[in-house]
């Protein structure tokens, strides 16, 4: 299955690749001189229909894209809902449980207890899945879903100091609920 | 009112251009070193201990942005003298205090070894367990203030010339033409360029000004509460449109040097001023995209953010780029290095702003913000946009007419375009595949990503080394006018 990562760089790279494309056009028919009074009117054409492409792209991205964001306060709670505690400190994450049930909404109340921290959720492929800041004097509310069972990482994404690249905890996602979140 | 000033420069203003220019060439040089030191540290072919690692992360970030700000800044004094009568005393007035400024922070990073990077996020300078003492994060914030004030200087210089010729700001800017369907002459591009700079950099300097006074005070008197939000917001508005204003000085050379190779005008027209005058608004109100992973933000902050960075790429793709490829096409150009990478640089600014755009998108920042696609991104319009607007410029300079480009020169610009598209790429490649940036170790199944954008590196250093070689060498035959 594509993710978002990989959409987003083929996205980047088929767009990337037209403004070459535009590019050397231009420059492979650089050399042919025409007087500037024959290429400007059609210029202005194109122009035209690139501000309209370029505008209906823009409303189209935004209308795909503004709903749902991931805040929390976007989210619709479930009334089976895990709490996490997150704590960023230099360089380490405090964390009220390390594990959480598969398919079962996860929110993560984050802070930090000196410097801002970035808290990110990586899975056992070392894709990143979600994120959100962790900074003093603030909790951010981070949902998230984990649709498998398996091993993840906590790491640090915002640079904290000396030891920022170390900054990484395990997190286990369990097919069946334990104990606790029966 | 828009008649030109083509008299040779008087000698102080052309030795001050001269040597913005080549302190910039070699600082360029020196950072990209130190670019290259830290990806092979990352692949792991070097060995570098963190506290070093991340005191030239530091000094690359600040030292890049910093620097680019003063070659670029050359452009605007070079270009805009011909229209204003600028003073040739706060040229070189900023010229000291940035000096001043680099000495502050370098001995900030490797003297008192300051590792808090550039952004100095409250309360990480106050907070480093230790590593850096309070003197030495006080110093690193002194040395970008001293900076910050040669510029705002050199900006009200700027005002103050233009004021002088154009009694207002709307009429710097082609208000009237544009809103009042006024039949006078519109003004020149650089003026409007200009004006726009002033208004939006003065605006991100005194921000920066602020929130480095406040975090000053912090670091002395830790009782002074400091809100950790307030300050990110100063700093990421502050950074924000100083690297823009930045872009928008060095494109002045292109706006002034293209007409000037395919012997066609850079038109000003409504669609021009309408474009500069939302750009404006628009970079100063769009900084809130780096604030997307800040949950404590409102939403409503977040949603402009990523509606603007949509609407702040159609000035330049419509108005510069369009514009850069419409006097091109079919103009019989003459090319040569500087016009080469003028005009690269405006492939690599469109080009680079796109993954950008993409990524101020909320539900992509979710999974991109801080990773290695935002170097990725700012890499690609940088190296290829801003710095290729600026050796352009740099070369344009010292190229007499008619001279022959050398197989030197050519390679170099091989070299240079090559690196970058693939320095930057892999950056893009890392992202996509969730590298953190900022790290001083990467996890084994990163590691080949470093090596190969390590490889490009090392193809950018010579290039960059052959464009500053070539411009420092040739500086005693440098143009007059």
């Amino acid at each position: 299955m594509v993710q978002i990562h990989d959409f987003v760089f083929i996205l980047s790279l088929v767009l990337m690749t037209c403004v070459l494309g535009a590019f050397v056009f231009v420059v492979v028919y650089s050399a042919d001189k025409t007087d500037y009074q024959r290429v400007q009117p059609k210029a202005y054409r194109l122009r035209r229909f690139l501000f309209g492409v370029v505008l209906i792209g823009g409303v189209v991205a935004t209308a795909s894209t503004i709903s749902p964001l991931p805040y929390a306060s976007e989210q619709e709670t479930q009334v089976d809902e895990v709490q996490i505690a997150v704590e960023g400190k230099q360089w380490y994450w405090v964390l009220s449980q390390d594990h959480a049930p598969v398919n079962t909404q996860v929110t993560f109340n984050v802070s930090s207890g000196d410097v801002n921290h970035g808290f990110g959720i990586y899975d056992s492929n070392l894709r990143l899945l979600a994120q959100t800041q962790a900074m003093p004097g603030y909790t951010n509310k981070l949902v998230h879903t984990f649709k498998e069972a398996g091993n993840y990482q906590m790491m640090c994404l915002e640079y904290c100091g000396l030891v920022h690249h170390a900054m990484i905890s395990n997190f286990s996602v369990t097919e069946v609920k334990t104990g606790s979140e029966l | 009112m828009n008649s030109l000033n083509l008299n040779p420069l008087p000698s102080l203003a052309r030795k001050g251009i001269l040597t913005y220019l080549g302190i910039s060439a070699v600082v360029y040089l020196l950072m990209m070193l130190a670019g290259l030191v830290m990806r092979l540290a990352q692949a792991g072919l070097i060995a570098v201990p963190p506290n070093f690692f991340y005191q030239l992360m530091t000094a690359h970030g600040a030292g890049m942005v910093g620097i680019s700000a003063l070659a670029a800044s050359a452009v605007l004094w070079y270009f805009l003298r011909r229209y204003v009568e600028l003073n040739v005393g706060i040229l070189w007035a900023n010229l000291v205090l940035f000096l001043v400024g680099v000495v502050c922070i370098l001995g900030g990073v490797f003297v008192g070894g300051y590792a808090g990077a550039w952004t100095f996020l409250f309360p990480l300078p106050s907070t480093s367990m230790g590593v850096w003492g309070v003197w030495a994060a006080a110093s690193f914030m002194v040395g970008l203030l001293i900076i910050g004030v040669g510029f705002l200087l050199f900006y009200l210089d700027v005002i103050r010339a233009i004021l002088t010729k154009y009694r207002s700001i709307p009429r710097a800017l082609g208000w009237p033409q544009l809103f009042a369907n006024s039949d006078a002459p519109m003004p020149p591009a650089t003026i409007v360029a200009s004006t726009m700079v002033v208004i939006v950099n003065t605006m991100g300097i005194v921000a920066g000004a602020v929130v480095i006074v406040i975090m000053l005070i912090n670091l002395f008197m830790p009782e002074f509460a400091v809100d950790a939000l307030l300050t990110k917001n100063l700093i990421y508005f502050f950074g924000h449109v100083f690297i823009n204003a930045t872009i928008y000085q060095a494109v002045i050379a292109v706006y002034e040097l293209l007409p000037e190779y395919t012997k066609r005008p850079w038109k000003v027209n409504k669609v021009f001023l309408a474009a500069w005058s939302a750009s404006s608004l628009m970079v100063m109100a769009v900084y809130p995209h780096h604030l997307l992973m800040d949950f404590a933000m409102p939403v409503w902050a977040a949603v402009m953010g990523q509606i603007l960075s949509y609407a702040n790429g159609i000035p330049l793709v419509v108005v510069t780029a369009y514009g850069a490829l419409t006097i091109v096409h079919k103009s019989g150009i003459k090319w040569d290095p500087a016009s080469g990478l003028l005009f690269l640089s405006m492939f690599g600014w469109t080009a680079g702003v796109i993954p950008a755009i993409i990524d101020a998108t909320i539900t992509v920042n979710n999974v991109m913000h801080n990773t290695m696609w935002v170097p990725g991104h700012f890499h690609f319009y940088l190296l290829l946009g801003l710095v290729a607007m600026l050796f352009g410029f740099m070369y344009y300079l010292v190229h007499k007419e008619g001279q022959r480009t050398s197989l030197i020169d050519r390679a170099a610009f091989l070299l240079y375009m090559t690196g970058s598209a693939g320095f930057a790429g892999m950056f893009l490649v890392s992202g996509m595949n969730s590298v953190p940036r900022r790290w001083a170790a990467h996890l084994p199944e990163w590691v080949s990503y470093s090596e190969t954008a390590s490889a490009f590196a090392i193809l950018i250093v010579v290039g960059a080394a052959i464009f500053a070689f070539r411009f420092i060498t040739r500086l005693p035959q440098a143009r007059t006018v």
